[in-house]
């Protein structure tokens, strides 16, 4: 198809047409998963394997080819999907391309391939039947399988940019941010906070320069959905900024994302430049009269540069520490002006919502918390993976419908969210539901949406030891609390999973969680005790245990090495 | 300018709009400690010492009284259980690095804290960023900075800056809460250009004070006060 630029939604709509009517719903059309767990598993040989075998027997005519973004189900990747019936084929290796081609030309299904029950054995041949699919509700991830993400026709050919010609033809700028705050849309990216009013707060402020940013930097550990949907779909992304961009008022916006993931930062740019070509992002957009520019930005590979104000410092070309300022990004951000900023998937929810109305969006999920989210599943469960369920749904249907249960036949010990600043809840809390306040309360927040698993033999001390770690080595270093009290943190947890725990070290931890807390400059300090804080409300016996024991042990150690010296 | 009133202490106290907290408390002779601040530089909010219980809107909050600034209405308590906590374990946890930094010694004293609650780590820097600043906002060379991130950040001379620039300035050495800076200065100088400090002393042997004068001796501290 020649590239053109669009003058109006009319031809949008048109050039829609023009794809699907180019387009056989019932040809068969293979879709090999690229995402980075399936590239993991060398899912590029099989992709070439099918291209092979197509060009071997020259079926091009007869057969679609697609390789894709994530899928979900990374865990027996490389995955395969054959429409139409949405045939989910697991683990397929290259030397299984031939038989795949064959029985989906002849309308079969190769059934050694397809998801066999591990306790049952029974079959399950189509995605909606997949125990790990069929418990979701994939409204973001779902149209993964059904792009390849350098295609913008592929978008396109599934409803893409709809929602941005709606807004622009048949809705104010005012109309649009209404619906999202009537949508009660909650940042996905940590904290919940409401999107609407964020928006309203940047397009309020006096400064007429606004800015747009999406936060794709995804420092959380545990934590690869962002990266799914953006590598996956990037379109839905960047037709929500635009969408977010109209509302707000702003003339610019940046893509702040990973530095060291080579697709993603492909799939992206080619993104913008696809979008540019066809007129959805410039000048004069479909002949609006509205007028967007978007740019790539980098992280510099550390964690705190995806919080706001050290990520907008990193885009203006500063190191990214966070600004110590009692003003918000949304009021004074970009070269101090107003710039809204937003996480991936809290973007990749506007299309929808202003194509199926505010209405439609709060018939899903639970009250304080609307929408879907996504959860990265992994730790010690049988199904790790991209996953997408209505917020409210209880955390056992996440961790035994969909993740299968713990892996090895073992118990569920722990549940941790949130990464390095989340918290861990012991599994009798497993049917709670999963809600940004609800989960807070427990002391787990969602945070970006990163699940673990741990079983049975995990050491909680040894877990929160890691965590500290981890933020310890991210701890930009600027300020007193979280710089020295982090260290010290590490230093006590690191005595006590050495055997050389202190009599007073739990108070210790006590006081400096306290004291990080209420002390740091930014939230990565601010939250750096919460796994803690959530250790010692329900795993509190597993540390003091640790220090009776040590000392008790130290104790008899230094009685046995006394009496040696006396003797 | 707008006349704003706010309670510190349980004292009305007006301030103009724009000032923050710890302005408003210096100019009624309220001590808020600080070590990070100093007037001729942008706030950093580095040390936070200077935090403060603030009362805005029915809402408890603690700040640093450095950067936040003054409200009509806020009620601010530059003292109270939780902030003297804070305090104390901040001035604890800086006396692994500096235990006789004199601030710090006295800090100590005034929140009983115990100098020796954390191992020593003794690199004698608090990372408190006001030589970095001052170079950088006042002088305009940035001859010292940052290096690396998180527990492991320290100060450092570019030594090729430095080499031209601080031999005739050496103004951030007694901004220094340590001596850190100077001892840091002094080590850059032995390493990447000796020989200075003699060439120097013989050439201007008959000259005018030098600069030298303002050197200040280092403190001797034990590595294991
Ligand atoms: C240390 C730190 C790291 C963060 N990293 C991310 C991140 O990787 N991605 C993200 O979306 N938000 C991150 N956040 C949260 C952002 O500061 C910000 O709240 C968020 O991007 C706002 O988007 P939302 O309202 O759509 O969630 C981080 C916050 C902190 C304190
Ligand atoms: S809390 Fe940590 S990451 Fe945030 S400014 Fe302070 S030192 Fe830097
Ligand atoms: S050398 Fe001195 S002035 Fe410079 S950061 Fe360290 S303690 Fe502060
Ligand atoms: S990467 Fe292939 S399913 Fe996730
Ligand atoms: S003086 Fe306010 S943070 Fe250091």
């Amino acid at each position: 198809m020649t590239m053109l630029k669009l003058n109006s939604a009319a031809e949008l709509e048109a050039l829609r047409a023009k794809i699907l009517a180019g387009r056989d719903p019932a040809k068969p059309c293979i879709a090999v998963c690229a995402g980075a767990a399936c590239d993991g598993m060398d899912s590029a040989a099989v992709a070439c394997a099918f291209l092979a075998e197509v060009g071997r027997q020259q079926l091009g005519e007869r057969l679609e080819l697609r390789t894709t973004g994530c899928h979900g189900y990374c865990e027996r990747g490389p995955n395969v999907v054959v429409t139409p019936g949405e045939i989910c084929y697991f683990e397929v290796a290259p030397a299984d391309v031939p038989e795949i081609v064959a029985a989906t030309l002849r309308g079969e299904v190769v059934e050694r391939l397809v998801y066999h029950d591990p306790a049952s054995g029974a079959k399950a041949v189509h995605m909606n039947e997949v125990p790990f699919y069929k418990h979701q509700t994939r409204l973001l991830i779902g149209d993964n399988p059904k792009i390849d993400p350098m295609k913008i026709d592929d978008y396109l050919a599934v409803g893409g940019y709809a929602a941005l010609i709606k807004a622009l033809t048949e809705m104010t700028p005012d109309q649009v941010l209404d619906e999202v705050k009537r949508a009660n849309l909650r940042g996905r990216g940590g904290g919940g906070f409401p999107a609407g009013s964020k928006w309203e707060t940047t397009r309020n402020a006096p400064e007429k320069i606004k800015y747009v940013i999406v936060n794709g930097h995804e420092g959380e550990s545990a934590a690869f959905m962002d990266r799914a949907m953006l590598t996956g779909n990037p379109h839905k992304v960047l037709e929500g900024l635009i969408i977010g961009a109209y509302a707000i008022g702003a003339q610019r916006g940046f893509m702040y994302t990973r530095h060291d993931m080579p697709l993603l930062e492909k799939h992206v740019r080619n993104a913008l430049a696809q979008a540019k070509e066809y007129g959805l992002l410039g000048e004069n957009i479909l002949g609006s009269g509205f007028s967007l520019e978007v740019e790539l930005h980098f992280d510099v590979g550390i964690f705190v540069s995806g919080e706001s104000s050290a990520l907008m410092r990193s885009i203006e070309g500063n190191a990214p520490e966070p600004r110590p300022k009692y003003v918000r990004t949304s009021v004074s951000g970009i070269w101090d002006k107003p710039s809204n900023l937003n996480n991936v998937e809290t973007w990749a929810n506007v299309p929808q919502i202003i194509s199926r109305g505010a209405e439609w969006f709060t018939s899903i999920g639970s009250e304080k918390s609307r929408g879907t989210k996504l959860i990265s599943l992994s730790g010690n469960v049988v199904n790790s993976g991209v996953v997408e369920v209505p917020m409210g749904t209880p955390l056992r249907t996440l961790v035994f419908d969909i993740g299968g249960g713990v892996r090895d036949g073992k118990t569920l010990k722990a549940i941790h969210f949130g990464g390095a600043m989340g918290g861990s809840i012991p599994a009798r809390l497993i049917d709670a539901p999963l809600d940004f306040d609800g989960m807070s309360k427990l002391g787990a927040p969602i945070g970006a949406g990163g699940l673990l698993l741990m079983d049975e033999d995990t050491d909680m001390v040894e877990v929160a030891r890691y965590l500290m770690d981890f933020l310890t080595k991210e701890s930009c270093g600027k300020c007193v609390p979280c710089r020295e009290g982090m260290q010290q943190m590490l230093q006590t947890l690191t005595r006590l999973t050495e055997g050389r725990g202190r009599q007073g070290d739990l108070e210790l931890l006590e006081d400096l969680v306290e004291v990080t807390g209420l002390g740091s400059l930014c939230a990565l300090g601010k939250t750096s005790g919460d796994p803690l804080k959530s250790m010692f409300r329900y795993f509190r016996p597993e540390y003091e245990a640790r220090i009776s024991n040590q000392a008790a042990n130290q104790a008899a150690d230094q009685a046995a090495a006394g009496s040696g010296d006396t003797k | 300018m707008s006349e704003i009133v706010l309670n510190i202490d349980g004292k009305e106290v007006a301030a103009s709009a724009g000032m923050t907290v710890l302005q408003a408390a210096q100019q009624a002779d309220i001590h808020i400690p600080t070590l990070c601040h100093h007037e001729k530089l942008e706030a950093y909010g580095g040390c936070r010492l200077c935090i403060v219980e603030v009362e805005a809107r029915g809402r408890k909050s603690y700040v640093v009284s450095c950067l936040y600034p003054v409200e009509p209405g806020i009620v601010v308590r530059t003292r109270s259980e939780k902030v003297d906590k804070i305090r104390k374990v901040l001035v604890e946890e800086l006396m692994a690095h500096a235990p006789d930094a004199p601030e710090l010694v006295r800090l100590a004293e005034e929140y009983g804290a115990d100098r020796h609650r954390f191992d020593k780590e003794t690199s004698f820097c608090v990372l408190c960023g006001l030589c970095v600043r001052y170079c950088d906002e006042v002088k305009h060379k940035n001859a010292v900075g940052f290096i690396e991130n998180g527990a492991v950040r320290e100060i450092s001379f570019i030594p090729e800056i430095a080499a031209k620039e601080c031999w005739s300035c050496q103004e951030c050495f007694t901004l220094c809460p340590t001596s850190y800076a100077q001892a840091a200065y002094l080590l850059t100088e032995a390493l990447a250009f000796p020989g200075r400090r003699e060439a120097h002393s013989h050439a201007h042997a008959h000259a005018t004070p030098e600069p030298e004068r303002r050197v200040i001796p280092i403190t001797p501290v034990a590595a294991t006060a």
